[in-house]
């Protein structure tokens, strides 16, 4: 039953960091149908920059924003050099865009960092508390609990602010936005900015226990990508959930059946779940125009 | 002219043209042996472009059935001393069978659900590869005997070059035979519209299985031949970057263009080797090249550029 907790909580510190990749996946697609590839790598240049100006000897509280800042500025060049100048290219051709963007970056990253794997101190100490009978690093209280504040952050920015219900508007029908007047430009490039923020806090929260290099950024995104999908494109609540499920996988995969295999787990039951519901937990079932 | 090029067989003379004067051109044994693997993923291109590019579905796990087929000609031909020749067309059978059993369940997924499930279903093949050890060497690989044919040993790079040259027309040759048959009509039609295909009576899910049966055959293949010429086998074959790396060919060259996957081949594969002399910029450089050619060219480099011809010259 420890073991069991153990794995959980380990699970589930990972999965937040795939939710939070898989959130920044739904909300550049909701908005602009472009599937980013790059996502994971929003996640590395979070905590490499951090990681590089705190040995600068710059306090952590300030490396943190700034660190979001240089990911949310990538986020929107990526947008306004990349992906706005091929606007109504099909989908596949957006797709290797976002493919290239993310080789780019990552070889961005060992030149302006290095190729080292580097670790951020822990927030609050490293001394694990013990719940249950299993051992919780004070650090995954920080990405679990940053990433509930993140999920509440989104979910009152969406519903309860101007902006974020002209983001759902641009979602739903960005032709009929555009008339109730929208600068849907804006709006995409707001959610790649949004995303790379997202996408960069989950890189500093988890740098502590993962830690963190120049090309987690391309496993990050294949992980985040198949959470999103697993819990059906599109859908912010099946993307947490996702994350989570696909963290979880992974953990009590690797506890009980195998550690080796502990990818393969995590897409077996992936492909089973896509076998009964191929839209994913939350997908709606579609039909196709002619 | 314009008939020449609009001529069924276009694709696959032009290639052989260009596979016979490259021979003359290319200075040094080192050129010869680019060439080579140039033809050998363009192989796979093709098939994945005929699945692509034609049925309209996407695969990121081909890379698992190119490491299945090199994997083939590295461990019968030790464990069960089978003809490496028998070897590759195993390898090519027990392709064609696996896709053949997954690809009913996995092809009824749309999109990027179908994306996610063959990118799965390359991982899986990927990491059995890279951690049964006893039978594949794990992730340090495993030599390959060398070729022979009728007690001649195959070796040195313009014997490949010729081999994996003739292997890259046949393929060409294949596919454009298979496009202008009518399956391919039919698998155009489900590519315009799956809905539009059945109402016309269409057999939607028979023609993805077969296309997907075939992409995975030339995978297979064209992993062994990899493997023949390297004669050494690594897990990184299986790997899914080099699924990503194999989607990534077939759209810069241009969906749906026999010779479109050369072009997209051509350019992945030498692109990395030049870049080498910038060292630390190859990444940078080649990512900023992928991106450039997307916009500029969206709809791939071969069709992009003959919509360009047509249009300047009426």
């Amino acid at each position: 039953m420890p073991d069991f907790l153990q794995f959980c909580v380990s699970g589930l510190t990972v999965g937040a960091v795939y939710a939070l990749v898989a959130l920044g996946f739904t909300i550049i697609y909701n908005a602009s149908d472009v599937v980013n590839f790059a996502q994971g790598e929003f996640v590395m240049i979070g905590g490499m920059t951090t990681v590089f100006i705190t040995a600068a000897g710059v306090p952590l509280h300030f490396a943190i924003p700034a660190a979001i800042l240089a990911a949310m500025v990538i986020g929107l060049l990526l947008h306004r050099l990349a992906i706005e100048p091929a606007r109504g290219a099909s989908a596949v051709t957006l797709i290797i865009i976002t493919i290239g963007a993310s080789i780019f970056l990552r070889g961005g990253a060992q030149i302006v960092f290095d190729k080292q794997f580097h670790s951020l101190p822990a927030f609050s100490g490293d001394t694990p508390v013990m719940i249950g009978g299993a051992a919780v690093l004070p650090q995954s209280f920080w990405v679990l609990g940053g990433a509930a504040v993140i999920v509440a952050l989104l979910w009152f920015f969406f519903n309860r602010t101007l902006l974020g219900k002209a983001v759902l508007a641009t979602a739903a029908n960005r032709l009929a936005a555009r008339l109730v007047g929208i600068n849907t430009s804006f709006v995409v490039g707001f959610s790649f900015v949004l995303s790379a923020a997202i996408g960069a806090i989950a890189g500093i929260l988890v740098a502590p226990i993962t830690l963190t290099s120049y090309d987690i950024g391309a496993l990050l995104a294949l992980k985040g990508f198949a959470a999103a999908m697993l819990g059906g494109m599109g859908n912010p609540l099946g993307a947490i959930v996702g994350g989570l499920a696909v963290g979880l996988l992974e953990a009590l995969g690797a506890g009980y059946i195998s550690s080796t295999y502990k990818d393969a787990i995590a897409f077996i039951v992936i492909l089973a779940v896509l076998f009964v519901l191929p839209g994913g937990f939350f997908g709606r079932a579609s039909t196709e125009r002619v | 002219m314009r008939a020449l090029l609009a001529h069924r067989l276009a694709a696959p003379v032009a290639i052989a043209l260009i596979v016979v004067a490259l021979a003359f051109i290319l200075p040094s044994n080192f050129y010869l042996r680019v060439a080579a693997l140039v033809w050998i993923s363009a192989l796979a291109v093709i098939g994945l472009n005929l699945l692509m590019g034609f049925a309209g579905q996407v695969s990121l796990g081909h890379a698992g059935f190119f490491g299945l087929g090199a994997y083939a000609v590295a461990v019968l031909p030790a464990q069960f001393s089978l003809h490496p020749l028998l070897a590759l067309l195993a390898g090519a059978l027990v392709c064609g069978l696996i896709a053949f059993v997954v690809g009913r369940p996995i092809l009824r997924l749309k999109g990027h659900y179908l994306a996610v499930a063959t990118l799965g279903f390359g991982i899986l093949i990927a990491m059995a590869i890279a951690n049964e050890s006893w039978l594949t060497g794990g992730p340090d690989g495993m030599p390959v005997s060398r070729l022979t044919l009728f007690g001649w040993r195959v070796r040195g790079a313009s014997t490949w070059y010729w081999i994996t040259g003739a292997l890259l027309v046949l393929g060409a040759w294949l596919a454009v035979n298979l496009v202008a048959s009518p399956t391919g009509r039919a698998l155009r039609a489900l590519h315009d519209s799956e809905v539009a295909a059945r109402v016309a009576g269409v057999d939607v899910a028979h023609y993805k299985l077969i296309v997907f049966v075939i992409s995975a055959v030339y995978a297979s293949v064209a992993g062994s031949a990899l493997a023949l010429v390297n004669g050494f086998v690594t897990p990184d074959s299986a790997n899914f970057i080099h699924s990503i790396e194999l989607v990534t060919m077939v759209v810069l060259g241009g969906m749906g263009s026999v010779f479109g996957s050369l072009v997209g081949a051509a350019i992945l594969v030498v692109l990395p080797q030049v870049l080498t002399t910038f060292h630390d910029y190859e990444h940078l450089l080649l990512g900023l090249m992928m991106m450039v050619i997307m916009i500029v060219l969206r709809s791939g480099i071969v069709p992009s550029l003959a919509a360009l011809i047509r249009r300047t010259r009426p």
